[in-house]
């Protein structure tokens, strides 16, 4: 109960970490079913139809459920802690976002129990998707559903980029925000802008499906790239927005792992700024063999090889930040350097078809699928593996098991190496994706059964991890506040922090604030002073804050009289009703006129109803 | 005293010293550049492209039954709603000065204008019905669309006319709720110039529908095929 | 006790200067209309970029003067107008590939 009504960032964190975890191996079962049918030619586990699905759901989960809401994870968990506040901007606006995502995740993900599930794609090509060409409810549950979980992320990016902007600690001006609020902050802006185009492809599509629109129709005319248009230029950006949080947070394990200040800081912001920026004009490089025309392929395959620049930029500042540093190989720093590897590869790959001839050779093909599992799963989830390990002992005060850890590393980095690197190869010799089994004899057969044997190796991976995560929380080795030795704010109270996070709020006068006073000698070269808290002192009187310190505070919230927000049913039940509102439709169709129309006037009154409420009660109880 | 006084607003420290829910109103409109981008460039793409009429700016003659259609867009009609929305627009922000300087004496010598000036209900109230006007000029535009034939399903003109200004006329319609709210809030215990924030965040969203509108009406109405 | 200076800081316009914004805003909107219906008007090749022209105009009044950005933080300035370039070219971008729009080429080839 005491969960249903959280605002406090952390518990969201939590519970957004538990529940992508979740999602996580579900998509990995999901993942690891196909491989199965893959396994031999003419594989009969799945029917086509139920492989559809399998790929669909996977991908769905794997980018919606798993990877960006781990990112959200430690978007809720760190944000505040690194920028010195006691809390996000709008703490209810969290806890809804927390549950229009798992009411979403749960309503898009049932039907995979019943084979049932969305079978178009992760990315819902239409006409494909319409009506005529998939009449069942299977795509009325992604077209919803995706819906649902865009409010989710947009509800959260305006609450994370208004916390960023807004909430940062006195002195901690934007070139000390820590590199993993950075890639937040730029990723935030990529979900509000990216966000509102998918939903306008989708709404059209909803419009089709079930009141006989013609958006993608194209017996009335229609275009049938708008869908994909509209798609990529949401897909794009989405893909970094699956990929910076990762940035940030291995951004924030090497410096601390090799006890140096992370080489070239304001390149990699400006780096991330400016890889967000151009992830909006390359979204046809997903398009080349549409037949665009050679102005628009030379335009989009120009621009995809030129956002190369900042991401290789960022490889090489890795590097430069490990070189002559004394290397502490943790579990995390194991991970860090993993995608840093990883990554390279898929980079490298995805290089080959930034070129447009090259492309259509590749395109459809497994290569494509080894080239994006490499980014994502080799630097997205190694990234968030090497944020877990790093970060679980401020979020619970005990360590991760080293050596399961490290266990768990290389069976990881060997299974993911074994599943996604022949897949280069029997995507060269043109094996296509998304098909559901295959003829012997194409020369497929030795890299498909490696690729299997892999994926089956990821699952004692994963095993190993959840037991490592689930049994470190009671039996771990006690960590302390600041168990690495790191430079940033959330090290420098204790672990797990106090629900006000800051007795007082830390006034900030350098980069590593907390190497400024347990290694002043590794911040000797960075610039310090003091902007910024003249003006706080200003506006709040110094009562509240004081400068740079380790908190060992153990007094609560009320003892100490800083104001929290109330706990509040409310957010949950906005997101109920507005589930509720979009799960009326699919009733639609089928002609069940009454559940239809009284889930969506139910769920329309519950959240209206409770929104009001929600806005008309302050976010603190008055004393 | 600043510090005093702060403690006495309840105010958290901010970076900026702005109020977090500004920015996050700011962030919002951004979002809701690329929503309406979308629409309108949907709108654009398909001009031209449905393969039967009725069309927005020229008559059709159906060629099985001869039957003709002519050009759907009621220029005048939307000429005046369009003038109508943009005057809500002066009536919001009337509101929002009467609003902040609500509590503050009137200079010697004002006459009933410059009473009417201060009053927040008023034009909170004309804000709002002009709103609403403009939700009937759209409400009488696609009932008599559809009596002439243009449903969301007849083509691609009707389907990216009809959800490109529904959703415009539901972002008019969540205003005329909040100013609506904003104006029992009114009546209820007054608004201060402590309020200010709030009518100024309504305000915001309010300008912004507005501003859409002026796109719109360019794009679609005036622009010829 | 006062709570003037919670908005003193930011200039905001009064009637006296609204009126006038609303009297401009009025007329433009006077001159769009009244030039569609100019005969042979819409067909000129000066038509569409005048009535682009008149209505960014009417945007960027609406916006600088009734959303007062331009007596606002800067931060609201590039909230906005940020978003706004990143939509404007995506729009443009996507007339472009769906042939709305082209480069012509001096001497008009095609
Ligand atoms: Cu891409």
């Amino acid at each position: 109960m005491d969960w249903l009504t959280t605002t406090d960032h952390k518990k969201i964190g939590t519970l957004y970490l538990h529940t992508s975890l979740f999602f996580f191996v579900l998509g990995g079962i999901e993942a690891i079913l196909m491989r199965w049918q893959l396994m031999r030619p003419n594989g009969t586990v799945f029917t086509a139809e139920q492989f559809n699905q399998l790929f669909t759901m996977h991908g769905t989960t794997m980018v919606f459920l798993a990877v960006m809401p781990l990112s959200a994870a430690f978007f809720n968990y760190l944000i505040p802690l690194q920028i010195g506040a006691r809390d996000v901007a709008f703490p209810r606006l969290n806890a809804f976002s927390y549950w229009v995502f798992v009411l979403g995740g749960i309503f898009i993900t049932l039907p995979i129990f019943v084979w049932a599930a969305p079978d178009g794609g992760w990315f819902g090509y239409a006409p494909l998707s319409g009506r005529t060409y998939s009449p069942g409810p299977n795509m009325d549950f992604w077209v919803l559903g995706i819906q649902i979980l865009g409010i989710s992320s947009l509800a959260a990016s305006f609450n994370f980029a208004t916390t960023v902007i807004n909430l940062r600690a006195p002195g901690m001006n934007m070139m000390r925000m820590p590199m993993f609020t950075w890639m937040s902050f730029v990723t935030q802006f990529l979900i509000i802008l990216s966000f509102p185009v998918v939903t306008i492809a989708l709404v059209f599509l909803q419009f089709d499906r079930f009141f006989g629109t013609t958006f993608y129709q194209i017996s009335a005319g229609a275009d049938p790239l708008l869908w994909q248009h509209l798609f990529w230029i949401f897909g794009h950006p989405e893909v970094y927005i699956l990929i910076l949080p990762a940035f940030g947070l291995v951004s924030e394990v090497l410096p601390t792992n090799s006890k140096k200040p992370l080489f070239g800081y304001p390149v990699m912001a400006y780096s991330g700024i400016l890889i967000g920026f151009l992830g909006f004009g390359v979204w046809a490089h997903h398009m080349f063999a549409v037949g665009m025309g050679p102005i628009a392929d030379t335009v989009f395959g120009l621009t995809t090889m030129l956002i190369a620049i900042p991401t290789g930029v960022k490889i090489f500042n890795w590097i430069f930040t490990m070189w002559g540093g004394s290397i502490r190989f943790t579990a995390a720093m194991k991970f860090a350097i993993a995608l840093i590897a990883m990554f390279t590869i898929g980079g490298i790959s995805g290089i080959t078809h930034s070129s447009p001839p090259s492309d259509l050779q590749q395109t459809d093909t497994y290569y494509i699928v080894a080239h994006f599992h490499y980014v994502l799963f080799g630097g997205a989830i190694m990234g968030i593996f090497a944020g877990i390990y790093h970060y679980f002992p401020k979020m619970y005060g005990r360590k991760m098991n080293e050596s399961l850890g490290t266990v768990h590393f290389w069976l990881n980095l060997i299974a993911m190496n074994l599943t996604f690197f022949p897949m280069h190869f029997s995507g060269m010799l043109g094996m296509p994706r998304r098909i559901y089994t295959y003829d012997a004899g194409q020369g497929w057969e030795t890299f498909n059964m490696i690729s299997t044997i892999g994926a089956f190796l990821l699952a004692p991976a994963t095993l190993i991890f959840v037991y490592n995560f689930f049994r470190s929380k009671k039996h771990g080795e006690v960590a302390g506040p600041n168990p690495w030795d790191a430079p940033t704010l959330e090290w420098s109270i204790p672990s797990p922090p106090p629900e006000y996070n800051f007795a007082k709020i830390p006034m900030v006068s350098s980069r590593y604030p907390l190497w400024d006073l347990t290694h002043p000698e590794r911040t000797s070269e960075i610039p310090h002073t003091q902007s910024g808290w003249e003006d706080a002192k200003h506006q709040t009187g110094e009562h509240d804050m004081a400068p740079m310190h380790i908190e060992t505070e153990t007094k609560t919230a009320k003892e100490l009289g800083i104001p929290m927000p109330s706990s509040t049913i409310k957010p949950f039940f906005v997101a109920l009703g507005i589930v509720l509102m979009f799960a009326g439709l699919v009733f639609l169709p089928k002609g069940m006129h009454i559940p239809a129309f009284a889930l969506m006037f139910g769920g329309s009154a519950m959240w209206i109803g409770f929104l009001y409420a929600w806005l008309t009660t302050p976010l603190e109880d008055h004393h | 005293m600043s510090a005093s006084s702060a403690e006495a607003h309840g105010h958290h420290y901010t970076t900026t010293g702005l109020d977090n829910r500004k920015i996050a109103i700011w962030a919002f409109i951004g979002s809701e550049c690329m929503l309406f981008a979308s629409l309108i460039s949907t709108y654009l793409i398909y001009k031209g492209k449905s393969v039967v009429g009725p069309f927005p700016h020229t008559p059709w003659t159906d060629p099985s039954s001869g039957k003709v259609y002519p050009a759907i867009l009621n220029i005048p009609v939307t000429s005046a709603s369009t003038f109508v929305l943009l005057m809500s627009s002066l009536a919001m922000v009337l509101a929002l000065a009467a609003v902040e300087n609500k509590g503050k004496p009137l200079p010697p010598g004002s006459g009933w204008w410059d009473k009417a000036l201060t009053s927040s209900k008023l034009w909170l109230w004309m804000t709002c019905l002009l709103g609403a006007g403009f939700l009937a000029f759209q409400a009488y535009e696609f009932t008599s669309f559809v009596h002439e034939g243009l449903t969301i399903r007849r083509n691609l003109f009707g389907s990216s006319f009809f959800t490109l200004t529904g959703f415009h006329g539901a972002h008019v319609t969540a205003g005329v709720i909040w100013l609506g709210t904003l104006l029992a809030i009114d009546y209820k215990r007054g608004l201060q110039p402590s309020d200010a924030l709030n009518v100024d965040i309504a305000a915001l969203y309010w300008h912004f529908v507005d501003v859409v509108w002026i796109a719109i009406f360019t794009l679609l109405y005036l622009i010829p095929d | 006790m006062s709570h003037e200076n919670a908005h003193a800081e930011h200039y905001h316009p009064t009637w006296k200067e609204y009126k006038w914004v609303a009297l401009i805003l009025f007329l433009i909107t006077v001159v769009e209309v009244a030039v569609y219906y100019i005969p042979g008007a819409t067909s000129h090749a000066a038509f569409v970029p005048s009535l682009l022209i008149m209505s960014a105009v009417k945007f960027a009044i609406v916006v600088m003067y009734y959303m007062h950005l331009k007596y606002d933080h800067k931060l609201f300035r590039a909230l906005f107008t940020g978003p706004l370039a990143v939509a404007i070219v995506t729009l443009i971008g996507l007339l472009f590939l769906f042939s709305k729009l082209a480069i012509r080429l001096a001497g008009r080839g095609a």
